[in-house]
């Protein structure tokens, strides 16, 4: 059957743009250069809309809408980095910062880190807020990755790979609020992990150092996320 | 399976073999009472109407719930028109031997007061008068009538026009227009559709939903076969808290009840049209009564929140288009179809038509359930219908709304209760809780109270709400001992603003509006606890 989709023109912080309706506001930034920060949105994956960095301002419209799960419309307006936002992400990366630990210089993904990376793009230079201190664990059970839950972001980018695409589903994330954090399974040790496949997809597509090989010197853990997206355009030119 | 026309029988029977009796000592049994023993008080009536051998002459019934809990256990005497407040099992002699005659005096309670007579009933009308386990007693009360009209003298169309011009808005706390939610689910594609009643009344405090489902359960079952008759639905879910065991057991033996009358399940009432509903109980998290978050519960995923659009009406239950109302909103099907929409709409303001049910609560007289029609002011609620506050204590505020609503000061009494009057004054109708809070209490608390509450029920997903109620929290604990500065208040009123406006759902969204409310008509209280404080100008 012959996939027909409507075209819809808008307009992205004052540019002229266009795209189909199946795609959304970042999808067409980006296709234009328009830069809008995003951290628990991947290609590849499915879209959770949970981070909220890259929310951004309608024309006319009351709320603010997450860039990465909301479609184009015809003649909408879209701006992406105004005074509003720009405080906005800033704060959330400090709430962020806050609730962990994310010393970068003792951290083995220092200089590869997309938590760091936002930080320094956006101009948070400092934490207003006191650190949580929450109690979180570290699991160096299995044989080859660690989870460090002091420095996850509860992107469920690793819950998501995990599922949708090596489709174990080892990853869950247990608890609520401040307490919810990624569990193995039904919360056991990672080495005693029935379901994994040390694949080694969720350490790839984690942002931070919470997710990492073990062995690795500080700053050296370089991330590789590229095989998402051949790996799901594989599967769809599979599926037909 | 039973035709219309057995079901009149039925209920003419009933209502012959009720009127056999002479009195109908009525007594609650819903949660609240019942807590109290109230149990017991129907055995001990039971056994004195025994022994005066006036089995055939008086009936005893169990009922929901009669509305002024505070004052409970409580029984009712028909066709006396007497109602007995704080009774014991001792007590069960002298009001059966007081039948006919002056009413037993130290537990007589007087029925007009205006904790009564300013009420208007449509969703609690048979709360307290029908006994809740016999379909037959809600048959006598024009039970099933409004669906028999629906399914055989007017289209789905017809049927979502009265909704529509009944002005009726969904009663689980957004105040949407439930008609013009019908006609998008009856207009979105697909063959299988959906109906969800939301059960899950998270509120602390609250007990709205609760009462209407031990009270008069077949209601909700009328009101959810009349919308998925509206919207072209086969399935329905009741979502219930698993915390309310009497709900839940009152609500299966309904469904029974139901189906063994041809009200529910394949050929209803003979039309042709087949519509079944199953219970899940949901094990009470907050959030999950968020209705994307309740879909995800039903559908056995972790009860998390996710982006709308698409809404429920798109993109629902696996994917089909689903309609999701509260309980209250059900209620007030049956009535609407019955007496058409444009009497609903006779009720109440220009933007909020019909009744509301609140749970009043706090420092005050009267506490309990009520029904009022929208629009009643404030004070009529707190000064006459719930007898002011306690004591020699003065009146400070009420917080509607529930954990993310809002305390409104005493020089707002006088505005019409609405959906939209409310949030002008920086709270919400929410579910409708209504805490009462007199001169002794400490707005900051109250915010204080309400953060932890939404900081522990916060799903985690979204940053603004995870890590935003948590520091919001923290910063009034500062405040509220008497650590905070002025930057805290400047970064505590940065928080709420982030929340509000960059959180996933409504719980991170309207979370601050406790915050908010006290800082716009409490400020005072803040900045007294705060010890850079610029000295107030006189
Ligand atoms: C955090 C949160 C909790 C909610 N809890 C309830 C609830 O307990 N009961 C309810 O009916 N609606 C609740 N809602 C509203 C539902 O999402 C939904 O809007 C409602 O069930 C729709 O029904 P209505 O149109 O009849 O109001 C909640 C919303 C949020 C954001
Ligand atoms: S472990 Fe990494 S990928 Fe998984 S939720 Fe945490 S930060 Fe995201
Ligand atoms: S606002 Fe709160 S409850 Fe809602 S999705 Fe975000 S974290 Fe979860
Ligand atoms: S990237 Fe859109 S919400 Fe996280």
């Amino acid at each position: 059957m012959a996939v027909r989709s409507r075209i819809k023109t808008l307009k992205i912080d004052g540019r002229d743009v266009s795209g189909h309706e199946d795609e959304s506001i970042l999808d067409i930034a980006r296709e234009n250069n328009i830069y809008i920060p995003t951290l628990c949105q991947l290609d590849g994956l499915s879209i959770v809309g949970a981070c909220r960095l890259c929310l951004v301002e309608v024309q006319g419209w009351r709320k603010l809408v997450p860039a990465c799960a909301t479609y184009i419309e015809e003649g909408m307006e879209v701006f992406t980095n105004t005074e509003r936002l720009q405080n906005y992400r800033r704060m959330i990366l400090e709430l962020l910062f806050s609730e962990g630990n994310h010393i970068c210089a003792i951290c083995v993904s220092n200089g590869n880190c997309e938590l760091q990376d936002l930080a320094q793009k956006l101009g948070m230079d400092h934490v207003r807020f006191p650190n949580l201190q929450p109690v979180r664990t570290v699991d160096m059970t299995h044989e080859r990755f660690v989870v460090d839950r002091n420095r996850c972001v509860l992107c469920a980018r690793c819950v998501r790979v995990c599922d949708e695409i090596e489709g174990a589903h080892t990853w869950d994330i247990k608890g609520r609020g401040v307490d919810a954090r990624v569990i193995p399974d039904l919360d056991i040790d990672w080495g005693d992990s029935p379901t994994c496949t040390s694949c080694g997809k969720c350490v790839n597509v984690c942002p931070t150092g919470a997710l990492v090989v073990k062995g690795q010197p500080s700053g050296e853990m370089i991330k590789r996320q590229e095989f998402l997206v051949y790996l799901s355009e594989i599967r769809e030119a599979r599926n037909g | 399976m039973m035709t219309y026309e057995e079901l009149q029988e039925l209920a003419a029977s009933e209502v012959e073999k009720q009127e056999q009796h002479d009195y109908c000592v009525r007594v609650c049994l819903a949660a609240g009472c019942l807590s109290l023993y109230n149990d017991e008080i129907k055995n001990a009536l039971e056994i004195a109407v025994e022994d005066r051998g006036l089995g055939d002459k008086v009936a005893i019934k169990g009922v929901g719930c009669m509305g002024l809990c505070a004052a409970g256990p409580l029984v009712s005497v028909e066709p006396d028109g007497v109602l007995y407040e704080r009774v014991s099992v001792d007590d069960a002699p002298a009001i059966i031997d007081a039948l006919g005659k002056d009413p037993v005096e130290h537990i007589h309670c007087p029925l007009d007061i205006p904790f009564f007579e300013r009420q208007q009933k449509i969703v609690l009308e048979n709360s307290g008068v029908v006994d809740p386990e016999s379909i037959e007693d809600y048959l006598t009360r024009q039970g099933y009538e409004a669906l028999m009209i629906a399914l055989t003298e007017m289209s789905s169309a017809e049927v979502i026009d009265e909704v529509v011009r009944s002005g009726l808005r969904g009663r689980g706390g957004g105040g949407y227009p439930t008609g013009l939610k019908w006609q998008t689910v009856a207009k979105a594609m697909g063959d299988t559709k959906y109906v969800i009643c939301n059960g899950d009344e998270g509120d602390p405090g609250a007990f709205m939903d609760r009462s209407v489902l031990e009270s008069d359960p077949h209601r909700i079952v009328e009101g959810m076969v009349i919308a998925a008759y509206a919207v072209g639905a086969q399935k329905g879910y009741i979502y219930v808290r698993a915390e309310y065991p009497l709900a839940i057991e009152r609500l299966k033996l309904a469904l029974r009840q139901a189906r063994r009358h041809g009200v529910l399940g394949d050929n209803i009432l003979g039309t042709g049209f087949n519509f079944n509903i199953e219970i899940r109980l949901g094990a009470g998290a907050y959030v999950c009564g968020e209705e994307t978050a309740l879909m995800a519960s039903i559908e056995g995923n972790r009860g998390n929140p996710r982006p709308r659009p698409p809404y429920p009406a798109d993109h629902g239950l696996w994917g089909d288009s689903t309609l999701i109302n509260n309980v209250e909103t059900f209620a007030n099907i049956a009535p609407i179809v019955r007496n058409g929409g444009d009497w609903y709409a006779s009720i109440g303001t220009e933007g909020s038509k019909g009744t509301k049910v609140f749970a009043l609560a706090g420092q005050i007289q009267n506490t309990g359930l009520i029904e009022v029609p929208m629009g009643i002011t404030l004070r009529e609620i707190v000064e006459e219908i719930g007898g002011g506050t306690p004591g020699e204590k003065a009146f400070k505020a009420v917080q509607t709304g529930g954990p993310t609503g809002g305390c409104i000061p005493k020089e707002y009494l006088d505005v019409p209760v609405d959906f939209d009057s409310l949030v002008e004054l920086g709270s919400i109708m929410g579910s409708g809780g209504m805490i009462v809070m007199d001169e002794t209490s400490s707005m900051l608390g109250v915010a204080r109270y309400f953060m932890e509450f939404c900081m522990t029920e916060s799903c985690g997903k979204c940053i603004p709400c995870r890590v935003g109620t948590a520091q919001m929290f923290r910063l009034l604990d500062k405040i509220t001992k008497g650590q905070g500065t002025m930057t805290d208040l400047e970064l505590l009123e940065e928080l709420c603003d982030l929340t509000k406006y960059a959180s996933l759902c409504g719980l991170g969204q309207s979370a601050p509006n406790p915050v908010l409310s006290t800082l716009r008509y409490f400020r005072h209280e803040y900045l007294e606890q705060i010890i850079d404080a610029p000295e107030p100008v006189a």
